[in-house]
């Protein structure tokens, strides 16, 4: 009695947790509205059977409990139940499945209309490319990928001049207008996923998948990477605003073709050096950092970093929060450099000042800390030499005392936690796992033992 | 009292076609008990080496569930250490416990005394088919002691990212993997051939095939598919062990790894899922058919009833083995390959539903109208239905190519594998544990104990795994070491997590309870019958309890009836063995 009542209530139970849990498919931004009504049906088919087998048995295990008068049919076999349970069956089969291979080919076949956009996956970053007034997207491949040329575009080919090449986790999309997303992977598997549009697809490397659907509701969407890619997985975020045409428009136009990108003027220290006096003022004249004023050294960091937190501090992307004092000090300073030419002389001239390794000033037990750094590593480098692949900067040789400052700031959301720091984002995921201010300390001093 | 009429009676048992061999004797104490050719012993060797990795993956589960319940509370739970509990976790429950102890266990300890043989017809393979599993076992546990660590690729091992810098494991752990299931495979097929050629040649005279008991039905058949498709996974993991220690491209497209181009191309990471999934898929049945059959015989003797349709639950194994080597693709509907596959698989898949379906209500209505006694093993028989159906039907979701679209790579996926291939098929062999153990031992389990640990497993299990499924319809991806920010995931589910952590330990916790019993019943348990159930099958005819080397006495049982005579009417027991002659 006690089970089949037990048995009774997991049904009622799992039914109301249906019914009354607040956790059900996040709503849709789509044009996906079918794939939800082949949820909706399934539920209904599969939920009556569970219900009906669940109780009949519960029944039985009452109704034909052992007792003393109670035996058992003999009844080994009933071809007619059988029949019309095997009929019963199928038919509740193909009503699920006939909708749901309708649907599927509406998704295998893209509107002629669609916006072609391409989505790359990388190591634990998104980036985007759009064709630009021919409509075509130009030839890359991966043997063209270098620092200079992180999309892979083929040089020579002449669809490519014009492709707007987004080097950012950041995609706008236009509302209304079908999509087709063609993904492609630099490294390993990655899955393009916007859980409000319900379609997503793998990227797999050597190959061009794709998927396509139509925004319909103005707004921000996670792009969650759902196929394991390494251990920064879980860290390979980006974001897909869908906009009213104007607003697309507006920041398209913000958007910078390849060709656009080759005719930029490489960085002039001779022009970065006058502008580079007001950084002199705390950075030091040789970039070295001075702990007095909170500044670390900045000789020797990796130029396209830079040049992003530069980006970051002119946008309000970081040293907003006002738990960031010295990094609101930045926003004035990052004024100072008015245009895209001005921060790329500026950190030219900072590349050719000398690089002269920091002082070490935090001491903690370098043991543990090579132990934390393992995590580190995957982006970081095993020597702290930092990857633009992965977009992690250098940290072996730089400042110790403001490298603790940032990963406490990451770790209490003062820096990463603004919607436009997609990259420091990741950091704050990461600087979470870091237990205790020691442990930070302790990462510190392990990481002034590399070369 | 002669009227009785049965399903299938026959007083004519046909001369043995060949004569008693001699049984191999062993002459020492090592000979006995550790390099045995008593396919009883190996199988206990075989259970308790598998339930002993089985609690380390256990272990590993619950650290992952630490971090999703509580997360970075545990500094020690780094996310490379994360994705290695939840690589080494899988393969170590899929292969190394459910495969090991449900064909190399059960199928070792019940084929031979079930269909009335003396032992397997090979038992020196069959010793040497143990020893190089445990070998996979200790290589496999090596891994946890290399540089590096065990491999963090995911139990699928997908390349490219499986045997590149940024998955942890690339140093060591995961050629270890690779080796240690390359062995894993050897040692298989040397147990599988003989646990086949058992079935076919060396049942007893009278066994017909439509007489063997459904326990041996389903490890018979999966077996065969083990035998067909393991091998997919052989050449995979040769393939992968060539690209990563020869630098060859089987898998491997040119790419670039951190910002550098390797010296890989032209392969292809699609072929490795379709060979991975064209054994992973049939791996699932050659967990589910053993418990299949398993559960018909417990829910058969303990509702002193017929199994329902025996004929059609022998067709329904045979035809869901055959059609689970044609679905594994609904595995990769999101994966990248030619999205029209979508439309082939999701319809073999449903279809495999209709059979899978007609057991389920075969083994309700095996219920119906019995003389249900709610022993341990029933309870346990019990409640692998009520799972089953749930994971089942959320199969259906699954396997319907556009319904998987939003919830794949979800922790709506994760539920439903584990409903019903982890706790459904781990219910079965709590069961079969208490059913057999009698017979295994002399000793009954503690019925106290044994209730305590299926209702704590039972509810417990079932609190992890259904809610979960909602996670999924949230959209919260699997194998994320943290959730971060997002703006569509809502607070309320880091408590939902948590509840499911806290349920998770207390389901551990538990099976200390299970594995005391195991230990305690030994030298305290209750002394058992031969045939303490009153069940048909010959396991429950042996000469002694323990059965010994050879199982029978003198002579080899002669079989007269199916598996199922239970309250036969007219009949003076409830029950009729197999061996018992015909009244008339």
């Amino acid at each position: 009695m006690v089970f089949a009542i037990a048995l009774v209530l997991l049904v009622v139970g799992s039914v109301l947790f249906h019914l009354l849990s607040p956790w059900y498919l996040t709503p849709l931004a789509s044009n996906w509205g079918n794939i939800d009504d082949t949820i909706d049906l399934t539920f209904w088919v599969t939920g009556i059977v569970f219900i009906a087998v669940n109780l009949f048995m519960a029944w039985c295990v009452i109704r034909y409990k052992k007792s003393d008068g109670n035996t058992a049919d003999y009844e080994p076999e009933n071809q007619k139940l059988e029949f019309w349970l095997t009929i019963f069956t199928s038919l509740g089969v193909a009503a699920m499945l006939a909708p749901g291979l309708l649907v599927w080919s509406d998704f295998v076949t893209v509107p002629e209309e669609a916006t072609e956009i391409e989505a790359i996956g990388q190591q634990w970053h998104w980036s985007f490319r759009l064709p630009g007034v021919d409509n075509k997207l130009g030839t890359i491949d991966s043997s063209y990928i270098t620092e200079a040329n992180p999309f892979g575009m083929n040089p020579d080919d002449p669809n490519g001049q014009d492709d707007f090449l987004i080097a950012s986790n950041e995609l706008h999309v236009p509302v209304g207008t079908p999509v087709k997303m063609l993904l492609r992977s630099n490294d390993v598997l990655h899955n393009f996923t916007v859980t409000e549009f319900r379609v997503k697809m793998d990227l797999v490397p050597g190959m061009v998948t794709y998927l396509w659907y139509t925004p319909t509701k103005v707004g921000e969407y996670d792009i969650l990477c759902e196929e394991y890619c390494g251990v920064g997985h879980f860290a390979m975020r980006g974001r897909v605003t869908v906009d009213e045409d104007a607003d697309y428009q507006v920041w398209l136009d913000d958007q910078l073709t390849y060709a656009e990108i080759l005719a930029q003027p490489v960085g002039d220290p001779v022009a970065g050096a006058s502008a580079y006096v007001v950084c002199a003022a705390c950075h030091g004249a040789q970039g070295e950092g001075n702990p007095q004023l909170n500044s670390p050294k900045i000789s020797g960091q990796d130029g396209w970093y830079m040049k992003r937190q530069l980006e970051y501090f002119k946008s309000g992307a970081r040293g907003t929060h006002e738990g960031d004092i010295f990094g609101k000090q930045m926003i004035a300073m990052a004024a100072t450099l008015i245009d895209d030419a001005a921060i790329n002389n500026v950190v030219a001239y900072i590349d050719s000042l000398p690089d002269v390794r920091s002082a070490a000033t935090v001491s903690g037990d370098v043991g543990r800390g090579q132990k934390v750094y393992e995590t580190c590593a995957a982006c970081h480098g095993s020597q702290g030499q930092g990857r633009w692949a992965l977009n992690a900067p250098r940290l072996s040789g730089m400042t110790d005392w403001y490298l603790v400052t940032q990963l406490k700031n990451f770790r209490k959301g003062i820096r990463g936690a603004n919607r436009k720091d997609m990259y420091g984002h990741q950091m704050t995921m990461l600087a979470a796992t870091l237990a205790d201010d020691q442990t930070i300390d302790d990462l510190a001093a392990y990481i002034n033992t590399l070369p | 009292m002669s009227t009785a009429t049965t399903h299938d009676e026959t007083s004519y048992v046909p001369p043995a076609e060949v004569g008693e061999m001699e049984l191999y004797h062993a002459k020492t104490w090592l000979g006995k008990y550790v390099f045995s050719q008593d396919a009883k012993v190996i199988a206990i060797q075989y259970a308790f080496t598998a339930i002993a990795i089985g609690m380390v993956a256990l272990v590993l589960s619950l650290l992952m569930r630490l971090q999703l319940g509580f997360p970075n509370a545990f500094s020690f739970i780094t996310p490379t250490a994360y994705y290695q509990y939840v690589t080494m976790h899988g393969m170590i429950m899929v292969v190394y416990l459910l495969t090991a102890l449900f064909l190399g266990g059960f199928g070792n300890y019940l084929i031979p005394v079930m269909v009335g043989a003396r032992d397997m017809v090979f038992p020196f393979l069959n010793m040497l088919s143990f020893w190089i599993y445990f070998l996979a076992v200790v290589v496999l546990v090596a891994s946890f002691f290399v540089p590096g660590g065990p491999s963090g690729a995911g139990w699928t091992l997908y390349p490219p990212q499986a045997i590149l810098e940024g998955t942890p494991g690339t140093e060591w752990g995961i050629i270890l993997m690779l080796i240690s299931l390359f062995m894993f495979i050897v040692g298989f097929t040397m147990g599988g051939l003989n646990y086949v050629i058992t079935v076919l040649q060396a049942r007893t005279r009278g066994m017909t095939l439509m007489r063997l008991p459904l326990t041996v039905w389903g490890i018979f058949i999966a077996t065969i598919l083990a035998l067909l498709a393991f091998p997919a996974l052989l050449v995979s993991c040769i393939m992968m062990l060539l690209d990563i220690l020869l630098g060859t491209s089987f898998f491997m497209p040119a790419l670039v790894s951190m910002g550098e181009q390797l010296e890989y191309g032209g392969g292809s990471p699609i072929l490795f899922q379709h060979l991975f999934w064209f054994f992973g898929h049939p791996e699932v049945y050659i967990v589910a058919l053993p418990a299949f059959g398993i559960v018909s015989d417990l829910l058969s003797v303990h509702a002193r009833k017929a199994i329902f349709g025996y004929r059609m639950m022998v067709w329904a194994i045979v035809a869901i083995g055959g059609l689970s080597f044609i679905v594994w693709a609904h595995h990769m509907y999101v994966s990248g390959m030619n999205p029209y596959f979508g439309f082939f698989f999701a319809t073999t898949t449903l279809i495999i539903a209709v059979p899978t379906a007609l057991k389920v209500y075969n083994w309700v209505l095996t219920l119906w109208r019995g003389n249900i006694h709610l022993t341990v093993p029933m309870y346990f028989a019990i409640g692998f239905i009520f799972t089953f159906v749930n994971g089942g039907l959320t199969g259906l979701f699954l396997g319907n190519v556009t319904v998987d679209l939003p919830l794949s790579d979800t922790m709506f996926v994760v539920a439903h594998f584990h409903m019903v291939m982890a706790v459904s098929p781990v219910l079965v062999v709590f069961g079969a544990i208490y059913h057999w153990y009698p017979k295994i031992t002399g000793r009954m389990l503690h019925d106290g104990m044994g209730m305590f640990h299926f209702w704590f497993t039972f509810i417990g299990s079932y609190a992890i795994y259904y809610p979960m499924h909602y996670l999924g319809f949230l959209g919260v991806p699997r194998r994320y070491f943290s959730l971060g920010n997002t703006d569509f995931i809502p607070a309320s589910a880091a408590s939902l997590n948590q509840a499911i952590s806290i349920a998770a330990i207390i389901v551990g916790i538990t099976q200390l309870v299970f594995i005391y019993n195991l230990v305690w019943s030994l030298f305290n348990g209750k002394k058992a019958s031969d045939n303490p159930w009153n069940a048909t099958t010959l396991e429950w005819q042996t000469a002694t309890t323990p059965p010994g080397h050879g199982n029978f006495g003198k002579e080899l049982p002669k079989v007269f009836r199916w598996a199922y005579d239970y309250s036969v009417p007219g009949a003076d027991k409830d029950f009729i063995p197999q061996n018992e002659p015909p009244r008339s």
